[in-house]
Formats: structure tokens, C-alpha cells, sequence
């Protein structure tokens, strides 16, 4: 795996260039029917082109709203967010998403109509272009067999490579996903956590990719945002871009792991302490 | 015997490793099933079933009875039936009734689609829907016939007026909780996908609610046809064209039996096809396709 390498070639080639997104201080509510919740408070970081960004925390710190917001699916109260330098006002297919679950994918049409359907909607293409386009990407994801299958034929990592393949198809600016793997069993989410770094290495999109398990943020990731739970505080900012699927069980992996794992753990303490000050 | 037992002691035992080369011992792993469970396995055939099973009852308890004036057998009333179609009026009746229920029927599927879109798009429309379905929806559309006549006189216009009342509330409620119950990743996928608006409404709300849009279909459909029945059976007298419903009270006068029963025939062969032939295949092309209902 050449990910290490090329990771931090990434970086120093990035450095110089402006971030690509940047979360400045953002501070996220959220009603439920008898609370006003805090999601997350005053987080920021940027993310640059081609990075692997993973935000990383325990159920609670409010990751998968803060990719909501990224997506524009709820505004910020506080803070302000840009892609590209244009403020995030609303969902658009600059950043498209991979969901956690599988009815994610449109139940009516085939697996070549869900991936080419974001297509279709923006007119980025004509028909059989669009066609052209998705086959293109159904192969990457090795699916090129059950193009005319519909997704409730298909195992839950089928769907999830659709809905990457029909999220890379619009080529974004910034690949949003939301903890994408969590509902496969191990050795599919193994499987599939290597077939994105190998397609990673193919394709060179920028990524944010939310996940509750440290392994998987060390996998996936080549910076890792950890937060804090109950509200969402930027707890660390940690590079992992010279570690990779290869890398697992190694010093260097069991060591951040640790490090990681360390900062999570206080933090359960903190809370555990002090549980009226847990809650907002 | 507790205190006597030994711990469980599993014997450690040899590993094993078996390659596996090809499917040859195991066969296919999917065979095909034999022609009579294929068979069984077609929904129409086992409805046809069954037909034939109840018409053969009907037909041996009319002949034990022999009494065609109140309860003619099913030969009698099939004589009847190809009668009324080959010389009588049964086939002008039956288009009579089914151009004024697609007239109903359209138009009261057109102000459910004006209804349920004005409620997905703002808080008073679904307020103001809810609270017209919970009305409108308990009152028997037959209830509003004497109404109708007053306000359009006799024919066609009162009966589709109270067609649309028949259909416009079950296709409403349906839709607009199928409309409700799309899961909210769809919803956040399709506007991922960059749909808004209508095209939000089209492209995503109706095909993911499409099988409670078809439940109201065909409710309305069945709510429908037993309204125009029973609404012609009223008044159908009075038009110069009389409808299937007219056509059983005619006979019913002139004491024809087997020819009201033929009528009724008619109404139950259409209320079948529509059910089993019309929606089924709706049902076989969209929902059942789609993995969205079994």
C-alpha cells in the first residue's frame, strides 16, 4: 500500500494552497420535542483537497450533525461554514453524501439509474453520457454485473458501494460519509474500508468521513478530528497519514491507537464526574 | 449429583483444513421447482380456484332450491347475462357507468394531488387536510346524494360529484401518510441528489410513497363504484341513459331475476377485473418490482 508515501507528498503539496473547507467555530442546535440540544460547540478545522478527514468521537459529540450541517442540512447557530470560499447555505450535490443506512438508494429505479440519477437531476449530462459515466464508476466499485438489479436484491455492502459510486459519480468537491460502514458485519466493513483507500488511491477525492471506532478512523483517515461528547468539543487534531490497512497490528498503529483511545477514555471520566455540567 | 460431577473437560481435537475445489457433490446450488408448485405459485391461477369452486356451489344450491324467481342458478343467470350483452342494453349500461366513474374518478384524483401537494409544502395545508379527511372521510359519499341532486339537478354532474367525494379523501389521507412516512434519509438523499420543490414532490415523495398512494387508489376505486351503484339504483330512473345500477332496478321491477343477477354479475366481474387484472399489473410493474411490498 503506497498510502503513507503519498499521504504525505499530499500534505506538503497542499500546504501552500488555501483549506478547502473550512468549519470556523461552529456552534449546532438542534430541537427535539422537549429539549433545545447542543450538538456541537464552537468546532472548527479545515479540511484541504485530497485529504482523508475523519472525525472521530463517541456517540453523543454530535459528529453526524456537524456532517449534516457540512451537507446543509441544518445552519449553524454560531460560526460560519466554506467551501471553496463560499459560504454552506444549502444541500447541494458539491457535497454529496454517503448515508449509514441502506435505504439510502431510490428503491425504484436499478442500480445504473440510482447512479445516474444525481446526474440526470443537475443536467450535468446527457443520458447516454450519464450512462457512460456511471458504468465507468459501477466498475471501480466492482458492480458492473448488477447494473439492472434493483437495491433491494442487493447485501448491504453492495448498497453502500452504490451509494459511493453514485456520490464520486457527481464528482464533489468534498465526499461527506456518515459512518457508512457501521450497520455491515466485520469482514465486510474490513473489506469495504480497503476497497475505499484502493479507490482513494485511484480516484483522489477529499473526504469527511465520520466514525465512532478509533481502527476504522487509523484505517480511513489521514487527519483525524477527535471530539468530545455532550456538547461536541475539538478535543485533538491527530495525523494519521502514514498509516493504511497494511499497517494494522504495527507499533506505530497500536501507539495511536492508544493515544487516541486515551483522550476518549478521559474525557468518559470528565463526564462521568461532573454530570450536571454532561448535559446542556 | 451436583457435588458428584466433574467440571466439563471438552477433549482437545485435531485441526481441520478442507480445500475446496469445486461445487461438483454439492450440484446446483439453486434448482429449479417442479411445474405444479410453479403453478400454485401464480396468483391468478389459485383465485380462478377458487371462482371455480364457489361458482359450482352456487350452481348446486340453486338446482336443490329450484326456485328461479328468488335465487336463479348460475346457468340461468350466465343465459341472462349473455342475453342482456349479445341483445340487451347491458353493454351501453356498463360504458354508461364507467365513462361517468372515470370522469369522477380523474377528477377527484386530480384535487387529491392538488390537496396532498399543498400539504407536504406548508403546515396550515397539512392542517387543513388532516382536519377535512378526519370530516369528509366518516361521511358515506351516498349520504350527499339528496344534496347533489339540488345543487346539480338529475344526472351525470351529481353523480360525479359524489364520486369525487368518494375518492378525493381515501386518496388524499393515503398519500399524504405515505408522503409522511418517507424515511428521512431518502428525504436528505433526494435533496443531496439536488431535487427541490416539485420536483422534490415528483422525482422523490411519489415513487417512495408510491405503495400507500396505491392503497388510496384502489380504496377510492372500491368506495367509487359502490357509490355510483348504489347512486344510480336511486335516481338512475330519471336520466335518459341509465347506468349498470339502473339496469338491476329495472329488472328487479319487471321481476327478471336471472337478469339482475347478471347485473350484479357485471358489477362484480369489473370490481374483479379492476382489482385483480388492473391494479395487479400496477402492482407487478412498480411496488412488487421494487422490493417495496411483497
Amino acid at each position: 500500500m503506497t498510502t503513507g508515501d503519498s499521504g504525505v507528498e499530499e500534505r506538503s503539496r497542499t500546504s501552500a494552497v488555501a483549506p478547502l473547507l473550512v468549519v470556523d467555530d461552529v456552534t449546532l442546535q438542534y430541537k427535539t420535542a422537549e429539549h433545545l440540544v447542543t450538538a456541537t460547540w464552537r468546532v472548527g478545522f479545515e479540511v484541504f483537497a485530497g485529504e482523508r478527514f475523519v472525525v472521530l468521537g463517541p456517540s453523543g459529540c454530535g459528529k453526524s450533525t456537524l456532517l449534516k450541517a457540512v451537507a446543509g442540512f441544518m445552519a449553524p447557530v454560531e460560526g460560519a461554514m466554506r467551501l471553496a470560499g463560499r459560504p454552506i447555505q444549502r444541500p447541494g450535490s458539491d457535497r454529496m453524501m454517503v448515508f449509514q443506512e441502506f435505504d439510502q438508494l431510490l428503491p425504484w429505479k436499478t442500480v445504473l439509474g440510482n447512479v445516474t440519477f444525481p446526474l440526470l437531476v443537475n443536467r450535468r449530462m446527457p443520458r447516454a453520457e450519464a450512462k457512460q459515466h456511471a458504468r465507468e464508476l459501477l466498475a471501480k466499485v466492482n458492480l458492473t454485473r448488477f447494473e439492472h438489479v434493483f437495491p433491494h436484491m442487493l447485501s448491504g455492502g453492495m448498497k453502500q458501494r452504490v451509494a459511493i459510486a453514485r456520490a464520486l459519480a457527481m464528482e464533489p468537491k468534498v465526499l461527506l460519509m456518515d459512518e457508512p460502514f457501521a450497520a455491515l458485519d466485520a469482514l465486510t466493513r474490513r473489506k469495504m474500508q480497503e476497497e475505499l483507500i484502493t479507490l482513494w488511491d485511484e480516484v483522489r477525492f477529499t473526504v469527511i468521513f465520520v466514525t465512532h471506532s478509533i481502527e476504522e478512523a487509523l484505517l480511513i483517515g489521514s487527519r483525524i478530528l477527535v471530539l468530545s461528547p455532550h456538547p461536541g468539543r475539538v478535543k485533538a487534531e491527530l495525523n494519521a497519514h502514514h498509516l493504511g490497512p497494511a499497517d494494522l497490528g504495527t507499533p506505530a498503529f497500536e501507539e495511536l491507537h492508544r493515544r487516541i483511545h486515551d483522550l476518549l477514555f478521559a474525557d468518559r471520566i470528565e463526564t462521568e464526574l461532573a454530570p450536571e455540567t454532561g448535559h446542556v | 449429583m451436583s457435588e458428584l460431577t466433574i467440571p466439563l473437560a471438552p477433549p482437545v481435537r485435531p485441526e481441520r483444513v478442507v480445500h475446496l475445489d469445486t461445487l461438483g457433490a454439492v450440484g446446483d446450488a439453486a434448482r429449479p421447482l417442479g411445474p405444479i408448485e410453479r403453478l400454485a405459485n401464480i396468483t391468478m391461477v389459485r383465485r380462478l380456484a377458487v371462482l371455480v369452486v364457489l361458482g359450482t356451489a352456487w350452481e348446486i344450491y340453486a338446482r336443490i332450491i329450484a326456485n328461479p324467481l328468488l335465487f336463479p342458478s348460475l346457468s340461468d343467470t350466465l343465459e341472462a347475462f349473455w342475453d342482456a350483452a349479445a341483445r340487451g342494453p347491458l353493454i351501453d349500461r356498463t360504458l354508461t357507468s364507467l365513462g361517468v366513474l372515470a370522469a369522477g374518478y380523474s377528477i377527484g384524483l386530480a384535487l387529491a394531488a392538488l390537496f396532498t401537494t399543498i400539504a407536504v409544502s406548508t403546515r396550515v395545508g397539512t392542517d387543513l387536510l388532516s382536519t377535512l379527511t378526519a370530516m369528509f372521510n366518516p361521511l358515506p359519499a351516498i349520504a350527499l346524494l339528496p344534496l347533489a341532486l339540488l345543487w346539480f339537478g338529475l344526472g351525470a354532474k351529481s353523480l360525479i360529484f359524489v364520486i369525487v367525494h368518494s375518492v378525493l379523501w381515501a386518496v388524499a389521507l393515503n398519500t399524504h401518510s405515505g408522503f409522511m412516512s418517507v424515511s428521512p434519509t431518502l428525504r436528505m438523499a433526494g435533496q443531496n441528489c439536488g431535487l427541490s420543490g416539485l420536483s422534490y414532490v415528483i422525482l422523490l415523495l411519489v415513487p417512495a410513497a408510491f405503495p400507500s398512494i396505491l392503497t388510496g387508489l384502489k380504496i377510492g376505486w372500491a368506495f367509487a363504484w359502490r357509490t355510483l351503484i348504489a347512486a344510480e339504483l336511486v335516481f338512475g330512473a330519471s336520466s335518459r341513459s341509465g347506468g349498470l345500477g339502473w339496469f338491476i332496478f329495472e329488472n328487479r321491477n319487471q321481476l327478471e331475476t336471472p337478469s339482475v343477477f347478471a347485473g350484479l354479475l357485471t358489477v362484480i366481474l369489473i370490481g374483479l377485473t379492476v382489482e385483480s387484472v388492473i391494479f395487479r399489473s400496477i402492482e407487478n410493474i412498480t411496488v412488487r418490482r421494487w422490493g417495496m411490498q411483497s
